[in-house]
């Protein structure tokens, strides 16, 4: 019988591709039940630190019931805030941003980019302090604009990087669109 | 036996000489450190799909072997990835998708095909260090030139003096290039004057 099954070519191909199929499926169960619990505290973190470099003075930082968005406590009744997660288009793939506004979303109080696959030296300079830091404290009474080469004039502005107006347009696009989604959720709570 | 581990190094090096795994070594050698990661990666996925195939030859079907050799690669490729992220999030996330494509790298199924399927356990676990380091010394080497002239540092260490203008274009995409160009040129000048010694 075996002798059999071992001459038949068809049977054998079978045979050992479900004898390999099954191996790799099982060694991927255990890789995964080990890895992906420390694949998720990875991603928590790194959303927590980024929450931190915006809020230092965050006492606690909750989930709400809307994925992506957190509640700040701060310490001892320092004002707290909301931070989501903001992901748009920018010039080479996805921008993906952590966004922390103060508690009536009057006001930004900062930004810090978590993923982005953007120029080099150009657009690139979007996670740089010097982009970054022009949104601590930004009016959003207003949707926020960009200026080109010079200094913001106007509240709720900011220059946009020389040589990078698409990745500094697509960060102030991505930005008001969520805001104006989040001003909503928030609203309707 | 030796001579299968130091041809992966120099004689038939996957990248100057074979020219394969082209797609890694363009893509993520912008830092040293992205290349160095990739490469034990890459080794890693080599050397142990390299032996499973050895140990597992003689019950591999002809006609199917390529189905097999490739679900083998892609069980290693997916435990290297899951990895990366679970203990180098960072570096993971910098790799990105060029992790889960090491799967297509040629590299890998050259070897199954060409030695692993036909050799002992040994020497082709030999032969796959070879090539994977051959590979990972490669893209070292790029990364370095390409992290020096583009960003002024190596594995993040500044070694240009103050003032130093970082060439951008070494980190995108045509430094790649620019830099592979010449270094299969140095590559094959060093190449000749050594056989020419011989003789």
């Amino acid at each position: 019988m075996i002798k059999k099954i071992l001459n038949n070519n068809t049977l054998r191909m079978i045979t050992a591709l479900t004898v390999v199929g099954i191996f790799s499926g099982a060694v991927l169960v255990l890789v995964h039940n080990y890895t992906v619990p420390k694949i998720e505290a990875n991603k928590t973190k790194e959303t927590e630190t980024a929450i931190k470099e915006i809020f230092p003075s965050a006492a606690k930082i909750a989930e709400t019931v809307y994925p992506g968005v957190f509640k700040i406590t701060g310490h001892g009744g320092t004002p707290g805030g909301y931070a989501f997660i903001a992901a748009g288009n920018g010039y080479q793939g996805e921008i993906k941003m952590i966004v922390g506004v103060d508690a009536e979303m009057t006001t930004m109080l900062g930004m810090q980019v978590l993923e982005s696959q953007e120029t080099p030296g150009l657009g690139a300079e979007i996670v740089g302090s010097a982009f970054r830091d022009q949104f601590k404290g930004l009016s959003l009474a207003q949707p926020i604009t960009y200026i080109k080469n010079q200094k913001p004039e106007k509240p709720g502005q900011i220059e946009a990087i020389t040589g990078a107006t698409i990745s500094s347009k697509a960060v102030v696009n991505t930005l008001n669109k969520r805001i104006e989604q989040i001003r909503k959720k928030v609203k309707d709570k | 036996m030796l001579k299968d581990f130091l041809k992966g190094l120099w004689r038939e090096n996957p990248v100057f000489v074979q020219v394969l795994g082209m797609c890694p070594t363009l893509a993520v050698t912008t830092k040293a450190v992205f290349g160095a990661s990739m490469g034990m990666a890459t080794t890693f996925v080599v050397v142990s799909s390299s032996i499973v195939i050895s140990l597992i030859r003689r019950f591999i079907p002809e006609q199917v072997r390529i189905p097999m050799f490739t679900v083998i690669i892609a069980t290693f490729v997916t435990a290297a990835d899951y990895f990366l992220k679970a203990n180098f999030y960072q570096i993971s996330k910098a790799l990105g998708p060029y992790v889960p494509l090491i799967v297509v790298n040629c590299l890998i199924l050259g070897r199954a095909e060409a030695f692993a399927s036909k050799n002992g356990v040994f020497r082709s676990f030999l032969d796959a260090l070879g090539m994977g380091l051959g590979f990972t010394c490669a893209l070292v080497v790029l990364g370095a030139i390409r992290e020096v002239l583009g960003a002024g540092t190596v594995f993040g260490y500044r070694v240009m003096w103050d003032g130093f203008s970082n060439w951008i274009v070494m980190i995108l995409p045509a430094g790649a290039f620019l830099t592979l160009g010449l270094l299969v040129g140095v590559f094959n000048m060093v190449d000749k004057k050594i056989s020419v010694e011989k003789k």
